[in-house]
């Protein structure tokens, strides 16, 4: 039955050898799993405190009151919430036409040789340290203006999404079977029709789940926002003042003296880790979707 | 890739050619957009770093004053730190990153690879100032409670693991780094590993070996260069960490030989002091350190590009 092997090899059969292969085996099939765990660990461990420590501070106050001033308890990030959503908005305005144009542009257009190009220049793009976009358009729009706002926020953002939102359009336009275009272009329409009535509308839920991908991660950003929005203490009634968002005030409160602000922080980033769990989720029940169709 | 053009059987009739032409042409340039925004950063940088780079010439890299109060700025420290917290956070994440990996292809029963997954990318997903806040008040006192105090009694022959111990340090830096850098490790890995043939395992286990074996000769040799790619994509990221590390690493601009001296990185220099900038040089040299940064991770990113795209996976598309 066995195959006569030499005695060289690292598969010789002598009892001693075999047991210690055996062994090894199993021991490092324990330390595989184990890593697993660990690696694994970081994100119970965040969520078990998140929920111990901010559950405990949140209360109707903390969605529907300014922060107080220093020193003073209670107080809320009702304006904070307000501008993340306004932020994410603004974002999305930025960088959901150029990711979805670019997108098409890659799948619909241009040469093999130009497009990968664009393809390896987003894959770097995404790459950037998020700080980087933060002083970039500082120089753009902060200095000019001469004002922190939320637009420069908006706008940091925003190109942050562009390399992202371009690529996972591409990968689910060209899934579209090419015969639709055909068809189409047979039918004498345009090919500009072409690819927004047809290639463009089958794959819109794919689209829609990389813009809401995008977004939750841009979502979590302090670094671009700290010198572009700046943060602010008070409601934001014009888009070209600063404005506050979760990260900034959970970023600020954190590294306070305060035990007050602390409890803030953690409830803060107990709202803002459930609004980024709650698009992943949303992702999920979209692609589960569009996959049993 | 094939496209539409090549097969269109008919040409549209002549009046619709010019929104068509509109249509390509505003693609066209939101592809271009990409290309625009690297060299757009590059420039706006180095101008925005004219002064310092003026005054200072290469000793900038070089020199280790950092002192806003004389106006003298050098960025060796930040330069020091963001490489040794980052190459501390790489000697964690990636062992822990494609073993994880290896479970979820080699060894995991399919029923909890998909689950598993779910675990790593929410992980990526958690915002880089909510690790902060954790390592603050959850990390750092347990680091310097027991695994420092341990690390000392131990291995404190080493200078490495000398001196007071404070909780914010260049350990803790990495650690926390290690964290973030950790799904993107365990998930380009498990691409990589993926797309090592089935055969190659197969005809490992023909010739007897055991499990460990197959796994070292067959799926890991083979697999060595998408590994070190994912690996090289790991430190572009661990490099540009900002907000985790400020909140965890100390903030102190001096090189030490101790992992349990506080740090400074380049990234969280910017972030602490940018906006207390109060002189025009202060601020150059501030801008003088962003280019150094956003030169050496472009550099990183392409680098690690190059390695995943020549193990023919077609670049890497992951969002975390």
């Amino acid at each position: 039955m066995s195959a006569p092997v030499a005695l060289s090899s690292p598969f010789a059969p002598t009892a001693a050898r075999e047991r210690w292969r055996r062994i090894k085996s199993a021991g490092m099939t324990a330390v595989l799993c184990l890593c697993a765990v660990a690696v694994m660990a970081p994100l119970f461990l965040v969520i078990y405190f998140l929920l111990k420590e901010g559950a405990s501070s949140l209360d109707w106050r903390f969605f529907t009151q300014l922060p107080k001033p220093t020193g003073e308890l209670g107080g809320g990030m009702a304006n904070a919430i307000v501008g993340t959503i306004t932020l994410l908005a603004m974002a999305a305005a930025v960088g959901v036409p150029v990711g979805v144009l670019g997108g098409i542009y890659l799948a619909e257009y241009g040469s093999e040789g130009a497009n990968a190009w664009i393809r390896f220049a987003a894959d770097v793009l995404n790459g950037v340290p998020s700080i980087i976009w933060g002083m970039v358009v500082y120089l753009l729009l902060v200095v000019p203006f001469k004002t922190f706002s939320a637009y420069a926020g908006g706008v940091a953002l925003g190109l942050m999404m562009i390399p992202l939102v371009m690529r996972t359009t591409e990968e689910v336009l060209v899934l579209v079977p090419q015969s639709y275009r055909e068809a189409a272009l047979a039918l004498g329409i345009a090919r500009w029709k072409v690819i927004v009535i047809i290639v463009v509308r089958t794959a819109l839920k794919g689209v829609v789940t990389g813009i809401l991908i995008a977004l939750a991660r841009v979502a979590g950003e302090t670094a671009p926002l700290l010198f572009t929005a700046l943060g602010n203490n008070f409601w934001n009634r014009n888009l070209a003042e600063p404005i506050s968002a979760l990260p900034l005030q959970i970023f600020a409160y954190a590294i306070s003296p305060y035990d007050d602000w602390h409890r803030q922080a953690w409830a803060g980033a107990l709202v803002l880790m459930a609004m980024i769990l709650g698009l992943n989720l949303l992702v999920r029940l979209l692609s589960n979707w569009r996959n049993h169709q | 890739m094939p496209t539409a053009q090549s097969s269109a059987p008919v040409l549209p009739p002549a009046g619709s050619r010019a929104p068509d032409m509109t249509f390509k042409l505003a693609a066209f340039s939101a592809a271009l957009v990409i290309l625009g925004l690297i060299v757009l950063v590059g420039y706006e940088l180095y101008h925005g770093a004219g002064v310092a780079i003026a005054k200072f010439g290469p000793r900038f890299l070089v020199s280790s004053d950092w002192d806003p109060v004389s106006d003298q700025y050098g960025a060796l420290p930040f330069i020091f730190g963001t490489l040794v917290s980052s190459l501390l956070a790489l000697l964690i994440a990636v062992p822990l990153g494609v073993a994880t990996a290896l479970f979820l292809t080699e060894l995991a029963p399919f029923r909890i690879r998909q689950p598993i997954m779910v675990v790593v990318e929410m992980l990526a997903a958690v915002p880089s100032v909510i690790f902060g806040l954790w390592g603050i008040f959850v990390l750092i006192p347990w680091l310097r409670d027991h695994l420092f105090v341990w690390l000392k009694h131990t291995l404190g022959f080493l200078p490495l693991f000398q001196g007071p111990i404070y909780g914010v340090s260049m350990l803790a830096g990495g650690i926390i780094v290690a964290i973030m850098i950790l799904p993107i490790v365990t998930s380009i890995s498990r691409e990589i590993l993926r797309s090592v043939p089935g055969l190659q395992r197969e005809a490992a286990y023909a010739l007897g070996a055991t499990r460990w074996e197959v796994i070292r000769i067959a799926v890991l040799s083979y697999a060595r260069r998408g590994l070190f790619g994912a690996a090289v994509l790991g430190l572009g990221r661990a490099l540009g960490e900002t907000m985790a590390v400020t909140m965890v690493i100390g903030n102190r601009p001096e090189i030490s030989a101790s992992l349990f001296a506080p740090g400074y990185t380049l990234a969280s220099v910017i972030a602490n002091e940018f906006t207390e900038a109060t002189s025009d040089l202060y601020l150059n040299a501030l801008f003088e350190l962003g280019l150094v940064l956003f030169a050496v991770t472009i550099l990183i990113n392409v680098l690690a590009q190059v390695m995943l795209r020549s193990m023919g996976s077609g670049g890497v598309t992951k969002v975390n």
